[in-house]
């Protein structure tokens, strides 16, 4: 009996705290094939009256959306192949390779997680654009290619792999590179999963730099060109801007929801583990 | 046994103790770095570098006009120091910061203990749904966010004041209102961020051996003891873990406000984040700086704090 009504408290909290995290999406998902009109209707209703792709249109018609969203990908991926290239090397040396000055550089390297990114911000943006690095993918990606976030994880994975392998593969007269290349990065498959997809998607979601640093329409980001059209604007189209963040939210959700696995893995595992 | 992240950091690489010979060792040093030299190369440059001018920044009256010649600075002593104590807007962005943390974070927390504990009891099915449906507004654009919740919060067409409208209740103007602007952005970064913190303590209750809690069922603990005497202090780490990552974040809020109310109305929402952005938007570059770098020590100040205060207690 109590077992019973355990049951039933859990489900009503469970689907509450659902409705409250999940509605506003189904929400905005509905509302973007809604005319302006209908959106801004006293008392809203869920349910489109009469479905449009209105405001989808207006996406490529009054913004050079696809231009945006090849941008967000470029950026993205470019970002992510760094921080698994150099995350996984370092994240190795720090991990197996027992060299002089490695704990000085792991200790270094995880101080940077804890300076707020505003301490960055500025001198970030004198050194971008004094490079002549402003409005172009290389200003957009390199600050990011090398994430302290990454060797973390990398490090704290890569501890995990027993040192016989290695020693195996040293023995049998493998060079240094050689056993990285065929016996370590193999094995770092599922942290090199996590690490890509997590990398992946704070880049999709990156906001505030790409704002800064890209100053032409060509060179926005989605989040920017969505911003752009919805901050401190009097007039808001919010037919535009719900169709907008649809774009913006269906790739990332589609991927979170193949891999959903690989993120909850990779919050347990740096977190702890 | 789950531990902290503090405690991986403390343990050592494994040496190669036979291998100690001079030799070796500068070829050990050779590959170490060769491998380390990539990361390093562009860490240093794009990190590690900013962090340091900052720094140099902030004892300079460095504006936006000298941008190409950051070398010619006068130095300013600490004279953007003192200015920090008389800046009125610096304190409402202080007080507005501190509020946020200590209000936000035990929110955030409790919501995140909540959602994890129901998804991880036995007695309910579908746990994999709900878990990704909590997750959700974690990986979700906070541009998307934005767009969402100002129409939910909208006085007119929004969700919110419709629902209390049907109940009697006169809904506010929630963003545009100062009574109600700093906790309408407090209820939305908690939203936002507890699914993080849900599937961090997702697994540090799975690391709870279930005998624990049959023993207790067999000495007669109830549900809530059982939560309060087993599960609590058995969580503590992933508790501390999670106070700390959502202290550091919450520290430097910046990204609601900009999004929701451009620090608005009359300063109710502007953050210590958003106070360095707006002086970097007037060309201040020094000044922006060295109020950083104090959210920089208050970043440091809380964590220390909160290690002290929540982990080692047994020891």
């Amino acid at each position: 009996m109590t077992d019973r009504l355990a049951k039933i408290g859990l489900y009503t909290v469970l689907v509450l705290g659902l409705l409250v995290v999940v509605g506003p999406f189904l929400w905005m998902a509905l509302s973007s094939f809604k005319p302006e009109a209908e959106i801004r209707a006293v008392p809203p209703a869920w349910w489109p009256r009469d479905w449009s792709l209105a405001n989808y249109a207006q996406l490529f018609d009054r913004l050079d959306f696809p231009r945006y969203f090849a941008n967000s990908a470029i950026v993205a991926v470019l970002v992510t192949a760094g921080n698994l290239v150099f995350c996984s090397l370092l994240g190795y040396a720090l991990a197996k390779l027992d060299f002089p000055g490695c704990k000085a550089l792991f200790l270094t390297v995880m101080g940077m997680l804890m300076v707020p990114g505003m301490v960055l911000f500025v001198p970030q943006f004198v050194l971008v654009s004094n490079l002549g690095l402003a409005n172009s993918y290389a200003g957009l990606v390199l600050p990011f290619v090398a994430g302290p976030f990454g060797v973390f994880l990398m490090r704290q994975f890569l501890q995990q792999v027993p040192d016989d392998l290695i020693e195996a593969a040293r023995v049998d007269g493998a060079g240094e590179w050689r056993i990285f290349w065929r016996v370590v990065l193999p094995l770092c498959k599922p942290a090199l999963a996590t690490l890509g997809i997590l990398t992946f998607l704070t880049s999709w979601n990156n906001f505030l730099w790409p704002l800064v640093v890209a100053t032409t329409d060509d060179m926005y980001t989605l989040p920017v060109a969505l911003a752009l059209y919805s901050i401190g604007q009097n007039r808001i189209y919010y037919g535009l801007l719900l169709a907008g963040a649809v774009v913006v939210v269906l790739p990332v959700l589609i991927v979170f929801l193949a891999l959903q696995r690989h993120f909850m893995r990779g919050i347990a595992m740096t977190g702890l583990k | 046994m789950t531990t902290t992240t503090q405690d991986v950091r403390l343990r050592e690489p494994p040496p190669h103790e036979r291998l100690r010979t001079p030799a070796r060792r500068g070829s050990r040093a050779l590959t170490g770095w060769s491998f380390a030299a990539p990361f390093v190369l562009i860490f240093g440059v794009f990190l590690l570098l900013p962090v340091a001018a900052s720094l140099v920044m902030s004892f300079t009256d460095m504006r936006a006009t000298d941008m190409r010649t950051p070398w010619a600075v006068e130095f300013a002593g600490l004279g953007n120091y003192t200015r920090l104590f008389g800046d009125d807007l610096l304190r409402r962005a202080a007080l507005n910061t501190t509020v946020f943390v200590l209000v936000g974070v035990p929110l955030t927390m409790i919501a995140a203990l909540a959602a994890a504990n129901a998804v991880n009891s036995g007695l309910i099915r579908f746990r994999a749904a709900f878990r990704v449906g909590f997750y959700l507004p974690v990986v979700t654009s906070i541009v998307a966010i934005a767009v969402i919740w100002r129409f939910l919060l909208d006085p007119e067409a929004g969700l919110i004041d419709n629902l209390l409208g049907t109940i009697g209740v006169d809904g506010p103007n929630w963003l545009g209102d100062t009574r109600t602007s700093l906790a309408s952005i407090i209820v939305m970064a908690a939203w936002r961020n507890f699914g993080t913190l849900m599937v961090i303590f997702l697994a540090g209750l799975q690391g709870i051996p279930q005998h624990l809690y049959e023993a207790a069922t067999l000495d007669g603990a109830g549900r809530w003891a059982q939560f309060r005497h087993v599960t609590l202090p058995l969580l503590r780490p992933a508790l501390l873990f999670g106070a700390v990552i959502t202290g550091i974040g919450y520290l430097q809020l910046f990204e609601e406000p900009l999004v929701m109310t451009q620090g608005g109305p009359l300063q109710s929402t502007l953050s210590v984040s958003y106070h360095v952005y707006n002086q970097f938007g007037l060309g201040n570059y020094g000044y922006a700086s060295a109020v950083s770098y104090v959210l920089f020590v208050a970043v440091v100040a809380l964590s220390v704090l909160q290690f002290r205060l929540l982990g080692n207690r047994d020891d």
